[in-house]
Parts: C-alpha cells; sequence; structure tokens
C-alpha cells in the first residue's frame, strides 16, 4: 500500500464520507493534492461512484434480492457483451458478473419491492430471453457483511467505555 | 463487629483508585455514549495467534509452564528484542513471562525498591507506576514533563530530581497518554547522566512499535545502560492482545532472578495458552502483516485526531507514539475535569481527564483513536458543537 492513490482508495474504501481535507490530514498531503488525485480516478473511471451500504432488508422487511445464476450462449464476436448489455438496462439489476466455472455463466443481482416482482423479473424480462438457456434463482435470507461492514453494526465493540 | 479499618493495611488505605475509574462510573450509565477512553486497539487479535491458541487447548495444553514462562517463546521473545531495539539477552535467565506489562512492572519496582527509596515517575504517565512504589513502602517522586517540550523528559529535569536516595527511573516512552516519544540523541543525554550512578532504569517499551516516523529505540542500547536498564514489553497494544495478559521482562540477571523469585510465589506462571498463541505472535509473517496494517491504520488516524483538534482550536502536538492525542484545554477556561464532565454530560462523549495521568496533566485530555474513522469523525462533530456551545 506504498503510492498515495493506493492509499486514498483504501481509505474510500472504508470510508467514502471523508472529506478532502480529513483524507489529507491522514496521509499528510495538501487538499489540492488529494482533490486532484480522487478527480483523475473518477475521470478515469477507476472510481465509478459512492455509495451507502444498506442493510436493505432491515430497512424494508419485503425488499428481496437474488443472486440469479445465467447459463447463456455467447455469440460469435460478441461474445457475452451483447446479452449483459440488455440485462444492465433494467434498474432492478445491482451488478452482472462474468463468472468462471462450468455451471453457469453470468451471476445477476437484482433487488426487487418484493418477492414476486423478483418471480416476474426472471420470468418476464430473464428467462425469454434469446440467448439464456437456464437461470437459477438464490434469495438472500441475511446479510451478515456487506463490503466490508458487519450487520448489526454496533454489536461489534465489547471494550469497557473507559479503561488505562 | 469487625472494624476493617482497623485491619486493613496503612499502605494499601493510603491509596487511591484509578482517576480513570472514576470517569468510567459516570460514562457507563448513560446511553448513546461515544466513548474515546480507551487503553486497547480496536483491532482483533490477529487470527493466526487466536488460531494457534484454538490448537494449543485441543492439543491439551492446559497444565502449567516453567515459572519463566514456556522456552520457545522465551526465546522468540530474545530474538524479537534483538531484532528490534539491538540488545541480546541469554534465554535461560534474561527473560521472564509475566502477565502482562503491568505485572513485569510490579515486579521490577518490587526487586528493587527498599522503603525509603525513591523512584523517578516522569508524568503525565500510566497510571500504575506510582501506587506500586508506594506499596513497596517506597517514594515516587514525580517529574513533571511539558507541553513545550513535547512531553519528553529533559536532562535538567532529571538532575534536580536526582537525590542520594534516588533507586530508580521509570521511562514511560512511547508514552501514555501524551504520546511522547524519546529519540536517541534524547536518551544519550538521559543515559549521560545515569551511568555514572547506581540508578536503575525500569524501561516501559509496551507501545514500541506504535512508533510513528523513526523506529523506536531503547535506552538499553545505548553504551553501558543493558546493565542498569529492565525492559518491559508485551502483548497488548502491538498485537492487540490484551485480554490475554501477557507481557514479559529482559534485563541483566541478577535482577531478573529476583523478580522470577516474586512471580513464583505470586503467579505459578503467565497463562499457558496465551503463551502458546504468542509464539505465533512473534514468529507468523502472516501476523507481522497484520501489525504493519494496524500501525498504518493507528498513524493515518493519528494524523486526523492532530488536525481536527487544533482546527477546533484545541492545541494539541503532533504525538510520536502509541495511540493517543493530548489535547490542551486550557483555552476553555475549565480545567479538565470540568471538561471532561461537561463533555460527557452535554455531548455524551467520553474523554479522560489528564490529571487521572499525575497533576501535571491538569489541562489536557487524553483522547484514544484506536477507533473507526466513522466514531472518530462523529465525536469530532460532537466536540466542535460543545466547544462553540460554551465559548
Amino acid at each position: 500500500m506504498e503510492n498515495t492513490t493506493n492509499k486514498i482508495l483504501h481509505i474510500l474504501r472504508g470510508n467514502a464520507r471523508l472529506t478532502n481535507a480529513q483524507i489529507a490530514a491522514m496521509l499528510g498531503l495538501s487538499e489540492n493534492e488529494v482533490r486532484a488525485e480522487i478527480t483523475a480516478l473518477e475521470e478515469s473511471g477507476i472510481i465509478a461512484g459512492y455509495s451507502a451500504i444498506i442493510n436493505e432488508e432491515e430497512y424494508d422487511k419485503n425488499a428481496t434480492t437474488a443472486v440469479i445464476q445465467l447459463k447463456v450462449s455467447p455469440q460469435l464476436d460478441n461474445g457475452y457483451d451483447a446479452i449483459v448489455r440488455k440485462i444492465v438496462q433494467n434498474s432492478n439489476v445491482e451488478d452482472i458478473r462474468l463468472m468462471s466455472g462450468g455451471n453457469y455463466d453470468l451471476a445477476v443481482t437484482v433487488k426487487c419491492e418484493n418477492f414476486r416482482d423478483v418471480a416476474t423479473f426472471v420470468t418476464a424480462n430473464l428467462a425469454p430471453m434469446d440467448g439464456v438457456l437456464s437461470t437459477a434463482t438464490h434469495f438472500i435470507l441475511k446479510r451478515y457483511k456487506e463490503k466490508g461492514a458487519l450487520f448489526p453494526s454496533d454489536s461489534d465493540d465489547e471494550r469497557s467505555l473507559v479503561s488505562p | 463487629m469487625i472494624n476493617y479499618d482497623d485491619i486493613l493495611s496503612e499502605r494499601v488505605k493510603s491509596i487511591e483508585f484509578s482517576g480513570i475509574r472514576k470517569f468510567f462510573g459516570i460514562a457507563e450509565t448513560m446511553d448513546n455514549v461515544i466513548s474515546l477512553s480507551v487503553g486497547e486497539p480496536d483491532f482483533k487479535t490477529p487470527w493466526a495467534i487466536r488460531r494457534k491458541a484454538i490448537l494449543s487447548l485441543e492439543t491439551g495444553h492446559t497444565h502449567y509452564t516453567s515459572n519463566s514462562g514456556l522456552i520457545e517463546l522465551r526465546r522468540e521473545i530474545c530474538k524479537y528484542t534483538e531484532d528490534t531495539i539491538g540488545v541480546r539477552y541469554d534465554v535461560k535467565t534474561e527473560s521472564l513471562i509475566t502477565v502482562g506489562g503491568s505485572e513485569a512492572i510490579d515486579l521490577a519496582i518490587r526487586a528493587l525498591v527498599s522503603p525509603g527509596d525513591e523512584v523517578l515517575v516522569p508524568e503525565p504517565s500510566f497510571v500504575c507506576y506510582s501506587p506500586i512504589v508506594r506499596l513497596t513502602g517506597g517514594v515516587a517522586v514525580p517529574i513533571v514533563t511539558k507541553r513545550e517540550n513535547l512531553f519528553k523528559l529533559t536532562p535538567d529535569a532529571l538532575r534536580a530530581a536526582i537525590t542520594p536516595k534516588t533507586k530508580a527511573l521509570i521511562l514511560p516512552f512511547p508514552n501514555n497518554p501524551t504520546g511522547a516519544v524519546m529519540r536517541r540523541d534524547e536518551l544519550m543525554e538521559i543515559a549521560e547522566i545515569i551511568k555514572d550512578t547506581n540508578i536503575m532504569l525500569i524501561s516501559d517499551e509496551i507501545y514500541a512499535e506504535l512508533t510513528y516516523g523513526d523506529k523506536h529505540v531503547s535506552i538499553a542500547s545505548l553504551d553501558g545502560m543493558r546493565e542498569r536498564t529492565i525492559v518491559i514489553n508485551g502483548f497488548s497494544k502491538t498485537f492487540a492482545m490484551t485480554g490475554w495478559r501477557l507481557g514479559w521482562a529482559v534485563g541483566p540477571e541478577p535482577v531478573l532472578t529476583q523478580m522470577l523469585k516474586i512471580h513464583q510465589y505470586a503467579i505459578m506462571c503467565s497463562p499457558t495458552t496465551s503463551q502458546y498463541a504468542a509464539i505465533t505472535a512473534l514468529s507468523s509473517p502472516e501476523v507481522r502483516r497484520d501489525v504493519d496494517f494496524m500501525v498504518s491504520e493507528y498513524d493515518m488516524r493519528r494524523r486526523l485526531c492532530v488536525k481536527s483538534f487544533n482546527d477546533m482550536g484545541l492545541d494539541c502536538f503532533s504525538p510520536e507514539g502509541a495511540f493517543y492525542v493530548f489535547p490542551c484545554v486550557k483555552s476553555t477556561g475549565l480545567s479538565s475535569a470540568e471538561f471532561c464532565e461537561k463533555l460527557i454530560m452535554t455531548k455524551r462523549v467520553a474523554v479522560v481527564p489528564g490529571e487521572a495521568f499525575g497533576k501535571s496533566g491538569d489541562g489536557f485530555i487524553r483522547v484514544c483513536y484506536a477507533y473507526s474513522l466513522k466514531h472518530l469523525t462523529d465525536a469530532f462533530t460532537r466536540i466542535d458543537e460543545f466547544l462553540r456551545e460554551i465559548k
């Protein structure tokens, strides 16, 4: 973790709400240096965005997230890109990853308002799509850790409030 | 009816509970408290160490060890000591595994101090030195370290405190609560004064690995100092092993032999499971990476704390060791006890008043940064509000 870029990314991965001034203080840099570095990372697409880590099912009891394993037939020249480009259009799709291993090709994470909407999404949108050979839908039952954050978040510090 | 007051030891009765403990009483009755008051890492013990402890239990290592501790662990300790401070100790006769650095401090003081002897204690410092000296019948003589000297022990202050009765000098650096560190040239000045005396040094180096910038230097590594220094260290801070209660002392054989005698009768041996786990702490490359990671995290938080307090208008020098900052609250017109009490009552943020670490700590507060960045920044927001409101 030697260079500045690595250090800034490390800090942002853990907490993206720190100000440039705070990050600058932590690394012994000027605020301008930090701002320039982050801007460069954003412009080059290395940093694609910032979001909160939310315990979705805790916030909304009906919210349902599923990981759908898709087996698809890749196209000549396009590989998997053509079919992926269609799937990403749907706003319920949180992420899509092309996976190694022989059982399936794409792992698609879908978040919907309820169980029924996930079912509809799979049967109406995904399964009938050209090139999709099969789907296997796995519902998330409980979240324990998400992007490094533990749920519930505050149960982790067992230290007494004051000690020598 | 039994009158306990007549029965209890006068020396013990004359000692007060730690000022830190009093403050804990207030904090624990409240909800939604953000504490910056602990003296231990937020990280959990590296997994490789915990795994080794589990394995040792599964294998059935549940008996006493030798009084001095497992020879394999003492070998690792002596190797670690040589690697880190460049001083060689004999595994069999010059090392002793103790129940935390605290026990080693207790043993060192009891092995040296006779009634009437004076022990020099730089202050502010960790709370245990003076009470233990007084329990032996010795006299603890505080040496005040000052903000303008970055809370370092100065040659002048040391010279002024030495008398014919001076038996020992405690060197509590890197320092809890100030974060002060003694660098090589500053230690050389201390060594120059000590070398022609009969004064022993008790160098409490528990925070040695948490030194930022240049590496920690032990006074024991300076010319002529090995023979008059007991080096105390432990696993609590560096390896995030506070609950395992394991530390050590290395030093000249005649002193270590006497310390072993007390340890043998009072303790028997340090916890066996902890000792097995500690072998991994010192020998595993995986643990070394974990320690390096923890130190770099502390370092970033340290810089953030220093900037945040100075931005809020509380003068805060940049500490070079441990995991505390020690901002000055004199500009608020409050004593540090008043400051801390008002802060916890109105904003539910717990910090420790500086005078818990000696009278000279008044006017300062100890803030521990062994917390997540979110926890720290939330606390700064509350402290900033507090400072605006009391203006």
